[in-house]
Order: structure tokens, then C-alpha cells, then sequence
């Protein structure tokens, strides 16, 4: 197994020197800095729009897990109200496109909310956060309610036997068994969110990639294209192949399919 | 139908809630426009992607090595990367590359439009994920179905056309339809380098008429509506090629 994860890492090395290898001196204009030299000259500062990409994903998959297992939760609810209702919600935010839900939040809430006197500053990048949290919330909801009914009947009839209480069974017997079940997908919607990261930029955040737009402008070179767009694609491959990778190796132990 | 927006009208002057592409024939045209866009956007990105997954998962089964290794690579890369940047690498850093051409007004214009490059890109990054999602169905065939039809003299590519495949599409469907659904979902990433699809069109009459609200509302229900209704299909389309004794 780990011969064939490493084959796979081995696939990006001839893609990482290709783009390491367009940056060479020559295919720079005369008179003008290697083009290895601009992308070293602008690299602290994408890198630091990079950290809040990654930032901003792992606060947005916190906020989504925590309201999307209460979602998941109600989805199985004994309450066929709350079930229903629940199942709408889930599939509300898992159908709707990313981006516009991250328009709906930045756009329509406040900038700043005014609680029992006080005022709450709500910048951008919190209310991108959050935008992108919706629809990890419904896909958790989903992974949680996939999970747990996936787990056989006669655990919780076992468990009724023995004079569990819904909720003792819930959380000493069926949640414990999910954990396992739902490791693998949420990982893979954690990749998916990191990769969904850069669309904040059009909502005026300013990560990796309004970083590497505005040195493209301010540089104004056309060579500088390919090597500065690809640096970012493979920041964000080195980041997000190791956790497929390694989701790809949980999905086999626990022999679970995402 | 006149009285229809007229009453959108009404609703605008007495309660205030703006739905001007109801209204506005201006609007609604437009409004309608981002629509079939996005529809066709997403057409010939599924479609491409359909055939981007064929040749792969075809060329994985290659017996040349470097072909299984370069289409390993190209799922690797676009699987791992953000759709955003990969559409931008291919409208800016590519569609920057070619050669301009002067057109009618004598300015000089791109080879390719912006319709196009996200064609290119989207269907490609739903292509990535196909190559998968078929492979998988393939290894999932049984054996001995192969090699009974290996005995009854069909050649390998006979095979793979007639008997492999169409086992392969239905053990697949289920992840390709999650597939299909989420690239219909990312066409909207097609609004950043301005194609003017919904989210395009929505962003514009929401400036002019200053209803973002309710403009955003309509484009939420509209995304929603649409892919729900690929989804109602697609679950059709699951049960219709249901085969008797496989899945539940």
C-alpha cells in the first residue's frame, strides 16, 4: 500500500519540475529580473494569503461539523417534524453552489450587528467563513446521517434489550461505531473545502490568490503567468495530495467507501 | 402572462420586494439569458467530461506505461487542485499565451472567449474525477464475465465497448451522478472570469436595480431548483438502468 501512495507522489515530481523549470533566466525579457527572482521577490506575501486560506478552512470545517452533526442528529430524529425539516435544510446546502452561497453571506449580512448595546465588527473575511461553513454543514449532515444508518439494526435493538435509554444508545453505542465510518468522507470534504478556499478572493478577501493577481498586476509581465498561477496550484497540491492520500489509506483499513 | 408581471410590479411598489427580471422585460431577458448559459455551460461541460472519463479510464488500461502514468498524473493534479485557480490558469496564464488576432473593429482579440476556457477547464476538472469513477466500475466487473466473453471470441476492444462497459456505467452511476451534480454547481465558478452565466447576469441586475436581496434569494432558488432537478433525473436514470440482481 504505502509502495503505490509513494508511486502516486512520485507522479507530481515530473509536474513540479516543470513548473520549476518554466521559471529559467532565459525566458526572461531583456532587462528585466529572472523570472525565478519575481516569483521569489512575491512569494512572502502570497504565502502569507496562503496561511489565511488555510486559516479560513480550518475555522469553516470547525463551524460546518459542529452545525452540521446537530443537523446530521436531527436528520434521525425519532420526530418526523424534525426529521423532515432537517433532511430539507441538508439538502438545501448541499445543492446550492458554493460560491453563491458565500455571495448571500457576504452580501446580505451586516457589517457590523449591534448586540444589547455593544457593536460587533463583522468583517469580510468572517462573514466568508462563514459562507463557506453552509455548505460544509450540509454535507456533514449528511456524512453523520449516512454513517449512522449505516450501523445494523440489531445494535440498537440489542441496545433496547439491555435497557438503553435512545440517547445512551446514540452516544455509548451507535456514535462510536460512525466515528470510523465518517473519518474518511469529512476528511475528503476538509480537501474540498481547502480547495474551495480561493473563492473567497471574488468576494473581496484578500488570500493567496488576490495576493498573486495583484503581483501579476504590479509586475505586468506575461511570462510571469504560467510560472505564478502554477506556483499556487502547487502550493495547493502539496497541501491537499497528502490528505487524499492519506484518506485514500483509512478508506481501505477501515474498509469503507467516501 | 401580462398580469402575472404586472403583479410583480405591484409587489415591488407596495411591499418593496424588487423582482425586477419579472417585471423588467430588460431584465428578464437578461436573467434568461444567464440561464441558458448556464445550462448550456453546463451541457458541454458534462459531456466533455463524459468523454474526458472514457478515454481515460480507456488509457489506463493501456498496456504502455507512460500512458498510465501521464493520465495518473492528470487525476492526480486536477483532483488535488482549487477549480478556481486551475480556471484561472487557463483563462489568464494559456488563453494569455496564444496569439491575438485582430477583429472586425481592428482590436486585438483573444483566440478563445471566456465560454470556451471555462469549457476547457471545468470539463477537464470533472473529467479527472471520471477517470476514477469509471475505473472503479471497471475493476468492479467480475472476472468471469470477462473471460466468458473472452471464450466466445470477442476481441478486447469488443469487450471493453460491449460487455465490460456497460457494467462499468452501472456500477458507476451513482458517484458519477454526485459528479455531475457538483460540476453543474461549479459552472458558477465560470462568473470570475466572466462568462455571463447566471450568477454573472444575477451580479449585474443587482447593481443596476439595486435589489441585491432579492436577486440573490431568486439565484439561491434558481441554483437549487436546477440541480434538483438533475438530481430527480438522475435517480430516474439510476432506477431505469437498474439491473436485476446488483445493487439494491
Amino acid at each position: 500500500m504505502t509502495q503505490s501512495l509513494l508511486r502516486r507522489w512520485i507522479l507530481l515530481l515530473p509536474l513540479v519540475s516543470l513548473v520549476l523549470a518554466l521559471p529559467h533566466e532565459a525566458l526572461a525579457a531583456p532587462g528585466q529580473p529572472g523570472i525565478l527572482a519575481s516569483l521569489l521577490k512575491w512569494t512572502p506575501l502570497i504565502f502569507k494569503g496562503f496561511l489565511l486560506n488555510l486559516l479560513a478552512s480550518v475555522l469553516s470545517m470547525a463551524l460546518g461539523t459542529l452545525f452540521g452533526a446537530f443537523l446530521g442528529l436531527a436528520q434521525i430524529s425519532p420526530n418526523r417534524l424534525v426529521a423532515k425539516s432537517a433532511w430539507a435544510v441538508t439538502q438545501f446546502f448541499r445543492n446550492a453552489p458554493w460560491l453563491v452561497l458565500l455571495f448571500y453571506t457576504v452580501l446580505l449580512i451586516p457589517f457590523e450587528i449591534g448586540i444589547s448595546g455593544g457593536v460587533i465588527p463583522l468583517p469580510d473575511t468572517a462573514k466568508a467563513i462563514l459562507g463557506l461553513a453552509l455548505p460544509v454543514m450540509g454535507n456533514v449532515s449528511e456524512i453523520v446521517r449516512g454513517a449512522v444508518q449505516s450501523v445494523p439494526s440489531g445494535q440498537w435493538e440489542s441496545a433496547q434489550a439491555l435497557a438503553f435509554t435512545r440517547r445512551q444508545t446514540l452516544w455509548m453505542i451507535i456514535l462510536p461505531q460512525c466515528l470510523k465510518r465518517m473519518l474518511p468522507p469529512w476528511m475528503n470534504l476538509y480537501a474540498v473545502l481547502t480547495m474551495a478556499t480561493p473563492l473567497i478572493s471574488i468576494v473581496g478577501v484578500e488570500e493567496a490568490m488576490t495576493m498573486t493577481r495583484a503581483a501579476l498586476a504590479a509586475e505586468n509581465r506575461s511570462e510571469l503567468l504560467v510560472p505564478m498561477y502554477g506556483m499556487l496550484l502547487v502550493w495547493f497540491y502539496l497541501y491537499c495530495a497528502p490528505i487524499a492520500a492519506w484518506t485514500k489509506r483509512l478508506e481501505m483499513r477501515f474498509g469503507v467507501k467516501a | 402572462m401580462e398580469t402575472v408581471w404586472e403583479w410583480f410590479r405591484w409587489l415591488d411598489k407596495t411591499h418593496g420586494i424588487d423582482l425586477s427580471v419579472f417585471y423588467d422585460t430588460g431584465d428578464r431577458h437578461r436573467f434568461l439569458m444567464g440561464f441558458l448559459t448556464t445550462i448550456l455551460l453546463s451541457l458541454t461541460c458534462l459531456m466533455s467530461s463524459l468523454a474526458i472519463g472514457f478515454i481515460g479510464a480507456w488509457a489506463q488500461q493501456s498496456q504502455w506505461r507512460w500512458a498510465r502514468l501521464a493520465v495518473g498524473a492528470f487525476i492526480q493534479f486536477f483532483r488535488n487542485t482549487p477549480p478556481l485557480v486551475q480556471l484561472y490558469f487557463f483563462y489568464f496564464a494559456i488563453g494569455g499565451m496564444l496569439p491575438k488576432f485582430a477583429d472586425a473593429s481592428g482590436m486585438a482579440s483573444p483566440l478563445f472567449g471566456s465560454f470556451f476556457w471555462a469549457a476547457v477547464s471545468l470539463s477537464l476538472f470533472g473529467g479527472a474525477f471520471n477517470i476514477e469513477i469509471f475505473r472503479a466500475g471497471i475493476e468492479a466487473v467480475p472476472r468471469a464475465t470477462i473471460e466468458a466473453a473472452e471464450s466466445l471470441g470477442f476481441s478486447k476492444g469488443q469487450i471493453f465497448r460491449l460487455v465490460a462497459f456497460p457494467l462499468a456505467l452501472r456500477f458507476s452511476l451513482r458517484a458519477l451522478n454526485n459528479n455531475m451534480v457538483n460540476l453543474v454547481k461549479t459552472t458558477s465558478l465560470a462568473y470570475a472570469i466572466g462568462v455571463p452565466e447566471l450568477l454573472y447576469v444575477s451580479a449585474q441586475i443587482w447593481s443596476d436595480q439595486l435589489n441585491t436581496r432579492e436577486m440573490m434569494t431568486l439565484l439561491l432558488f434558481s441554483y437549487v431548483g436546477l440541480v434538483g432537478a438533475m438530481v430527480w433525473g438522475m435517480h430516474r436514470l439510476e432506477r431505469a438502468l437498474r439491473m436485476p440482481g446488483y445493487g439494491q
